[in-house]
């Protein structure tokens, strides 16, 4: 079992996170990795990304929304609660290096929990950040403090203009881009229209784009293929060979299609959640 | 009884659940002998002086002496007697391919059908499970020796029993939330009880054996890592990825790997969804490409999960189907249907990404190849659409690259196995050993725990010689 020792609740009741014992993952966890964790007997097995560890304390920090029965039952946990499983760390870590020019990394939704400690990597091995992070509105804005702790330059959007830039964060990327011709990298992740038109913006502009995908997962070990990805016209396995992936190679409708295989199931599962706990 | 009179004694039958009752439950098929068959089917057995049975065993479990005891009506004595050699008992009597080892061998089957041997020896241990018979053996004193077990299949669950009893602290470290590796993930409920694999991890810890579940080694700790404080390593993890055709639409919605679907009805509950998270699709017509036993299961799996049809495409003919005849014939009984001489070439998807079809070629048998099988070769013409809103991909698996990536002194056959010896698991890095899947590739659960048990004895004198 997996103690919880700590929980904040943000964004208005949608994004939780929790600190939970995993001493061994703490410990082996890189940028870029993620765990599976089970909330009990009868959970499923999903993939979470980790935004913190703290080696001292034996711990590891995920952040997530409540999208569904999982996610939901998992916000009803306190501290003191405890996880049936937790699995990590996972995938291949973000593969950070010092380049000759700036490093941009966008953030949309739940997506700046995963991008902060891959920000955090660049900008400590030694790299200009700039990060870009979005959210539909102000209330639903995550981590901004911690991404202005490691980012040369956070920018920051709202759908519907109640903070910062009113619009998308590609507005902003589109922006940058094309005051900036010496931009090395960009970093993209959020949900997955936002990914796709990252990349749509970054294509022109010819600079290499990674996305970190999150599909379907069971075993998260290669075992069982649930998580394959198209890239590059290869079938991928987004456990073992990423999560990350050069997002202009990455097949976008067909991951939001495999995303929603069994949306009828979880739909379901989520209604019987809600009535047991109304 | 006289010689003359026992030849005389038919092959028993296990009684088994009705055909058409048990493809829409997920209980265990045959019920097992009671008392009085198992005593009827034991005589049968000549008690050869120079048993040809055993030397069909890959572990050499001491047939007519087990044997023996049943007629003897001491079960719990023949049970022990089995577990001289043979540490998960209940789990081979219910999935070993008898009819190519020991019963293979059976003097009877020259002339009439072999002993049943596989039913007896699922019938002692069920029976000492049952009754609460199973006792602890005799242990050596502690050596002060550790060893890790990587992966918790037949292989390993082998090793650690060996070891333990030898007197060495044996931890099992488990990737999944579950130990029992492939006995509890892929070999569905109605051919091999849960409970029953529970039962044997249950002994093991007994006898003092530990069990770290949810520790993916090569991620969560490396294998040096584990060396640092374990005097040696057994990797046991089984083969890993799965096979794909690689043709156009494999990754439409509904085209699961058999790996997933097994894994998803097996481990996670899936049938029992929604009182269970993991859901799972419920296809009206499902087809399952491959004739080999993960196929049938996935097959028979389909069938209890509600499907109205179940197809069998296997690329060449019956004869060449490497599935165990018994399963087969299980599948047929119980309204699976065989597509044979069939390949498929694509698959054909609705606008949700759904799969609708799969557009599959007729195929005729020429010259052997290089498995000594005819090879199959395409029909020119005779392409043609199949039905099927669920497929299940069961052509077997490749090599797990996790361990070997953070390992690289681990040297790897061709096709990216451990390389180790046959005779010992002695790998190229001092100290580790590998067994199973992970060296031969995908083979049977009697073969992995040959290896274990092969890699026990090698391991025990690789400590007590440091």
């Amino acid at each position: 079992m997996y103690k919880i020792v700590d929980k904040k609740v943000m964004a208005e009741g949608t994004v939780c996170q929790l600190e939970v014992e995993a001493a061994r993952v703490a410990r082996k966890a890189k940028p870029g990795q993620f765990i599976v964790l089970r909330v009990d007997e009868k959970g499923e097995r999903i993939p979470l990304t980790m935004a913190k560890q703290d080696l001292e304390k034996g711990t590891i920090t995920i952040i997530f929304q409540v999208v569904g029965k999982t996610t939901a039952h998992l916000g009803t946990l306190e501290p003191g609660d405890s996880l049936a499983d937790v699995i990590g760390p996972l995938g291949m870590p973000t593969h950070i290096k010092k380049y000759d020019g700036p490093v941009i990394c966008v953030g949309g939704g739940t997506g700046v929990a995963v991008l902060y400690p891959i920000t955090r990597g660049y900008k400590e091995a030694g790299n200009e950040v700039i990060g870009i992070i979005g959210a539909r509105t102000k209330d639903l804005l995550i981590l901004e403090e911690e991404m202005k702790g490691v980012t040369d330059d956070l920018r920051v959007t709202t759908d519907d203009g109640s903070y910062g830039h009113h619009g998308f964060v590609t507005d902003v990327l589109k922006q940058i881009l094309e005051e900036r011709k010496d931009v090395k990298m960009v970093v993209g992740i959020g949900p997955v229209p936002m990914m796709k038109f990252v990349c749509k913006t970054t294509e022109p502009f010819n600079v290499p784009t990674t996305v970190s995908l999150n599909p379907i997962m069971v075993d998260a070990t290669g075992m069982c293929g649930a998580c394959r990805v198209t890239v590059g016209g290869k079938t991928r396995f987004v456990c073992v060979d990423g999560p990350e992936f050069d997002g202009h190679q990455v097949d976008f409708d067909e991951l939001t299609k495999r995303l929603r295989m069994y949306v009828e199931e979880e739909k379901k599962s989520y209604e019987l959640f809600k009535q047991k706990h109304a | 009884m006289a010689e003359k009179g026992k030849q005389k004694i038919p092959r028993q039958a296990m009684p088994e659940q009705d055909p058409k009752v048990r493809a829409h439950n997920f209980d265990e098929v045959p019920y097992g002998y009671d008392e009085k068959l198992a005593q009827l089917e034991a005589q049968r057995c000549m008690q050869c002086k120079k048993p040809q049975c055993v030397k069909g065993c890959p572990v050499e479990v001491e047939i007519p002496q087990f044997i023996k005891f049943i007629v003897e009506g001491d079960f719990a004595a023949a049970a022990r007697q089995l577990k001289n050699k043979n540490s998960l008992p209940a789990v081979c009597g219910r999935v070993c391919p008898q009819e190519n080892q020991c019963e293979s061998t059976c003097i009877l089957g020259k002339k009439a059908e072999p002993v049943a041997i596989g039913r007896l020896e699922r019938f002692a241990a069920d029976y000492e499970r049952n009754h609460n018979l199973v006792t602890i053996p005799e242990m050596a004193p502690a050596t002060g020796k550790r060893v890790a077990v990587v992966g918790s299949g037949p292989a390993s669950l082998t090793l650690a029993g060996d070891l333990i009893k030898k007197g060495h602290e044996v931890i099992i470290y488990e990737a999944l939330h579950k130990p029992g590796g492939v006995l509890v993930y892929g070999i569905p409920e109605f051919r091999l009880p849960k409970a029953i694999v529970a039962a044997e991890v249950d002994y093991l810890q007994k006898m003092g054996v530990k069990i770290e579940t949810d520790v993916v080694v090569g991620k969560t700790v490396t294998i040096d890592e584990l060396l640092e404080d374990h005097d040696a390593v057994f990797l046991g993890v089984g083969a890993g990825l799965p096979l794909f055709l690689n043709l156009p639409g494999e990754n439409l919605c509904g085209i699961y790997s058999a790996n997933e679907y097994l894994t998803r009805s097996n481990l996670m509950k899936a049938y029992k969804f929604p009182e269970y998270d993991t859901p799972i699709a419920l296809g009206k017509n499902v087809a399952v490409i491959g004739a080999g036993n993960v196929a049938m299961d996935s097959a028979r799996t389909a069938l209890r999960l509600g499907a109205e049809t179940v197809k069998i495409v296997y690329r060449r003919s019956r004869a060449e189907m490497p599935a165990r005849a018994e399963e087969v014939h299980h599948a047929e009984e119980e309204g699976v249907q065989f597509e044979l001489l069939t390949n498929p070439v694509r698959f054909i998807g609705n606008e949700d990404g759904w799969v609708t079809g799969m557009e599959c070629i007729r195929m005729e048998l020429g010259e052997p190849d290089e498995s000594g099988r005819r090879r199959p070769i395409p029909i020119e013409g005779s392409n043609f659409t199949l039905d099927c809103d669920t497929v299940i991909v069961a052509l077997g698996t490749r090599a797990n690259p996790l361990i070997p990536n953070t390992t690289p002194d681990l040297k790897l056959n061709r096709r990216g196995y451990i390389e180790a010896d046959p005779e010992t698991g002695k790998t190229s890095k001092e100290g580790v050993y590998a067994g199973g899947d992970i060296v031969t590739g995908s083979a049977t659960v009697i073969l992995a725990m040959g290896a274990g048990r092969k890699a026990a004895n090698a391991i025990h004198e690789y400590l007590m010689s440091k």
